[in-house]
């Protein structure tokens, strides 16, 4: 039911306001002659519609939610409290720099932070998700290229298992995207690389671990050869989880990258977002970090913190939100920080990659096929049911209705595109063994489910609000807000 | 350690499973010479006591007593309901709603949001949000370059008095795909666009008009809008969404309506903390969507025929199209979303309209008195939403760091924006400004001026 049906005509939650009488000094001509068009509810009608919308969710809070390349994992309560201080929520963007030394001394440290467990030089924290911190990345990239008068850089390598952001967000800087294909190993396919790389290289993205769930071993190959022939190297942060205080991107020859801090840092996923994007940058791409920046100097004997902005770096790429991007983001990804410590942050990794590889196992114990059953998983791992789907009929999106019913939920579909039928698991370090026994337990009794009754499993999901939609409707005969 | 769950029971069951000996092992593929040592930056773990303590030291260091700065975040009034609903964890911890099955909650308040929002802008289609209303200015120029059909101009003519922060990032954002940001100049006395004097014959694929502008101004939004489409551009609004409690909707304007709406959702039940995270909403016409970028929700049915929620027209997207897709954007403010839906809910109709107007009440006696004093005036005549530009006879920049000496942040330095407003404090009022509030800001600005 929607919020609109529970209305009638002239019903409201009248605690929220006071009545005053009609305004008479703005000319008619701007001034709205009806009505938008607002649900007509009660407070509690509200309360109760939105509480029970709230229970039509699958989230971390309430059940396992392996998604692959997202990194699902416990997001502290305590830190959301940290960063709902009310002298935080009231800080104004545009408080002056005597009004904010709180915030700003987080924002500071949550930037030397970031600077070490990257081993870049420079962070900048404002792009507002993943995908804006890759624009930033390739922005740079195209800044330093016209720095240098290098204009005939106009093509982005990219691996053909990349995420969809990736190739999105080199044509949204200007550039042509040109694939390299990944060997049966999944590693990026480096004859093809020496052969694509040349004066039109601008840059080459990539995520190491890749999107197969595999560490890419050749990585310092792969810098050199982009390096030699001119290129920059763009890394993907959104498998940091699996490296977190074991391998820096800036070590690997990484010129920048972004890191996503709703999943590395614990930050809420809110349901689609807000995400966070800082973006880190070695020596070649300092001088076009996006602003702004916090900065720190001496004054008077103690510390005093300053916002870096278009006059302190003149080569920026310049600001990319009104303000400083997801600040409560931020705060979040600070306090998270804080709380892992150095020792924890060494430990993410670690346990993220022992469970996927144990996840892996007694996947393939229970007779599931891994799609790269020759390597080390690292913080996730992929498996392929076509098999199940050949033989039995039921795909990989059947299995994932079916989980649903099983109370977990279904890990990422059909990604990377490469991998038929595939499902890319990630469980995360927060995730005990019995959580992680569960799940393979409802595995199995699927895969029994799919050989002898396979309705069960191609018809499903029964147990959730609704059963599958149909998406062709959908699409077909748009029905994208409520007819007045 | 926190978070982590494993007992060494645990970890020996598991690495047994796995057949390994260590942890270590497990990463052997990675070359040795690439491994981290210490994180020497990094302080040793604190525990939730002690980092509460803390966070709450920084946070009341940040505390101000009374603010009058808006300019482009702005603080009203936000029900007790919102963010403890917004704070359930089924909203908190969930993420993008891709196994639509287990989204519906999601998924419906997103399909509820698309609703509100286009029928305050009077528009007939919203997205499920972008990140803020800067980005949601350069996706809708990017959108508008690609959706008209008259005119293969990368060029967009974009108002001066569009916030400047907008413009800039604007500008970042559009300028690596060839798209020409030109500058229509607000009128000097006015502080708004001069209707008389737009360009002609130049081939423009958008017109951005702001509403209320920058400086709190009303532009003549019909006359505009008119124009940009005689031109053949298409008319991007970049609107209040609290202003259109009161103001005409962008789909009224002129003779038949702005084509792309943005804005900057914060002013719906979302604090300003310190800039974001807010959500940008975007709004269009029915003939345009399919150059809308982002998550679109839409509604269908099920197996047996019941009502459902589903993302939709996803062809449009990087997941699907990749290099071809709309945009690169990938997450939509959903937690954002969910405060701005429940905040419109509980207002309704009748509670936007008075939050509007006694925004715009308390603006105005501001004004009333702070032209009393000694050598201030109004930088721009009316008509004014709530927010104006107040002309003093000393620089603003001194004005606001004295303010903020005794506990008020009295506004926005224009000269930051423009070095010609240096002397011009842009002053904003809401719904949570008293009489006496009032009272304090004009004995404050009183005193900051004698001494």
């Amino acid at each position: 039911m929607l919020i609109y049906e529970m209305g009638s005509k002239g019903r409201s939650a009248k605690a929220q306001y006071r009545k005053s009488g009609a305004i008479t000094d703005i000319p008619t001509a701007h001034l709205r002659s009806e009505p938008a068009g607002l649900p007509e509810v009660s407070e509690l009608q509200v309360v109760r519609h939105y509480t029970n919308l709230s229970k039509k969710n699958f989230s971390i809070d309430g059940e396992f939610y392996p998604l692959g390349s997202c990194t699902m994992k416990y997001n502290p309560r305590g830190v959301h409290k940290a960063a709902s201080i009310p002298g935080f929520l009231n800080r104004h963007p545009l408080a002056p720099e005597a009004q904010s030394q709180g915030f700003m001394h987080c924002l500071y440290e949550l930037q030397e932070y970031l600077k070490d467990v990257t081993g870049m030089q420079a962070i900048s924290l404002t792009p507002m998700a993943g995908a804006q911190g890759e624009f930033a990345g390739v922005a740079m990239i195209r800044a330093y290229h016209e720095k240098n008068k290098d204009v005939q850089r106009c093509e982005i390598l990219i691996p053909s298992t990349a995420h969809g952001t990736n190739p999105a967000t080199a044509v949204m800087c200007g550039y042509r995207v040109r694939e390299i294909a990944v060997t049966d190993e999944g590693d990026v396919d480096l004859a093809e690389l020496k052969a694509a790389v040349g004066p039109q290289t601008a840059g080459l993205m990539m995520t190491n671990p890749s999107t197969c769930g595999v560490f890419e071993r050749q990585i310092k190959e792969i810098a050199a050869v982009v390096h030699e022939a001119g290129g920059l190297l763009y890394y993907d942060g959104a498998n940091l989880n699996a490296i977190l205080g074991k391998v820096k991107p800036g070590d690997m020859g990484f010129d920048v990258l972004h890191m996503n801090l709703h999943k590395t840092f614990a930050t809420p996923h809110g349901g689609g977002g807000p995400g966070s994007g800082p973006v880190g940058v070695g020596s070649r791409l300092a001088p076009f970090i996006p602003t702004p920046i916090v900065g720190k100097r001496d004054e008077d004997g103690s510390d005093f913190y300053f916002w870096c902005n278009e006059e302190d770096i003149p080569d920026t790429i310049g600001n990319l939100s009104a303000f400083m991007g997801n600040a409560g983001i931020l705060l979040r990804a600070y306090a998270y920080a804080r709380l892992l410590g150095r020792e924890g942050m060494h430990r993410v990794g670690e346990y993220a990659t022992l469970n996927a590889n144990y996840m892996a196992r007694r996947m393939e114990d229970a007779g599931f096929k891994l799609a790269y059953p020759r390597r080390r998983a690292t913080h996730e791992f992929i498996i392929t049911l076509s098999n199940e789907a050949k033989e039995l009929g039921v795909n990989a999106m059947d299995f994932a209705k079916r989980i649903l019913d099983y109370g977990y939920h279904a890990p990422t579909t059909y990604f990377p595109l490469l991998i038929p039928e595939c499902w890319l698991i990630e469980p995360t370090e927060t995730e005990s063994r019995e959580e992680i026994d569960g799940f393979v337990d409802a595995m199995k009794r699927i895969l029994d489910e799919a050989h002898h009754s396979p309705e069960t499993v191609t018809g499903a999901p029964f147990t959730m609000p609704v059963r599958r939609l149909d998406d062709v409707k959908a699409a077909r005969e748009l029905d994208l807000v409520l007819a007045k | 350690m926190p978070f982590v769950p494993h007992t060494i029971e645990d970890e020996r069951i598991m690495l047994d499973a796995i057949g390994v000996k260590s942890i270590e092992e497990l990463f052997d593929e990675i070359p040795n010479d690439l491994r981290a040592g210490e994180l020497e930056q990094t302080p040793t773990s604190i525990s939730e006591m002690e980092l509460l303590r803390l966070m709450n030291e920084r946070a009341r260091s940040d505390e101000v007593s009374l603010s009058f700065l808006g300019a482009g975040a702005y603080e009203h009034h936000i029900p007790g309901a919102v963010w403890d609903l917004v704070s359930r964890g089924e909203f908190l911890t969930a993420y993008t709603p891709y196994q639509a099955e287990a989204s519906q909650g999601t998924l419906q308040l997103i399909y509820e949001f698309q609703t509100m929002i286009s029928r305050l802008t009077g528009m007939d289609l919203a997205n499920a949000s972008v990140y803020d209303g800067a980005s949601a200015l350069a996706e809708a120029i990017l959108m508008a370059v690609r959706a008209n059909r008259k005119s293969k101009s990368k060029k967009v003519l974009c108002a001066g008095n569009v916030h400047p922060r907008y413009i800039s990032a604007c500008r970042v954002i559009v300028g690596p795909q060839n798209i020409e940001i030109e500058i229509a100049g607000w009128d000097q006395v006015t502080g708004k666009l001069d209707t008389t004097a737009l360009p002609s014959g130049e081939d423009y694929a958008a017109l951005v008009i702001p509403y209320p502008n920058f400086f709190g101004g009303l532009e003549d939004v019909d006359t505009l809008t008119d124009w940009a489409h005689k031109e053949g551009a298409l008319v991007i609004g970049v609107v209040n969404p609290m202003a259109l409690g009161l103001l005409t909707p962008p789909g009224s304007w002129g003779e038949s309506g702005a084509d792309i709406v943005v804005g900057e959702g914060q002013p719906l039940g979302i604090p300003v903390s310190s800039g974001g995270p807010y959500l940008g909403f975007m709004c269009c016409k029915q003939a345009v969507i399919r150059q809308m970028p982002g998550r679109i929700i839409g509604r269908t049915i099920d197996l047996d025929g019941k009502e459902g929620f589903t993302l939709t027209l996803q062809a449009r997207e990087q997941h699907i199209r990749r290099a071809k897709a709309t945009s690169n954007i990938c997450t939509n403010q959903g937690l954002l979303v969910t405060a701005a839906v429940i905040y419109m809910s509980l207002m309704g109709d009748e509670g936007l309209h008075e939050v509007a107007k006694q925004s715009h009440r308390g603006l105005m006696s501001l004004l009333d008195r702070v032209i009393g004093i000694q050598g201030v005036e109004l930088r721009f005549p009316g008509p004014y939403f709530h927010e104006a530009a107040v002309k003093l006879p000393i620089p603003a920049k001194e004005v606001v760091t004295a303010l903020a000496k005794q506990d008020v942040l009295g506004g926005f330095d224009l000269g930051e924006m423009d070095t010609s407003l240096g002397d011009c404090l842009l002053v904003n009022v809401t719904e949570t400004k008293t009489d006496s509030d009032i009272d304090h800001f004009i004995s404050s600005l009183t005193l900051a001026l004698e001494a």
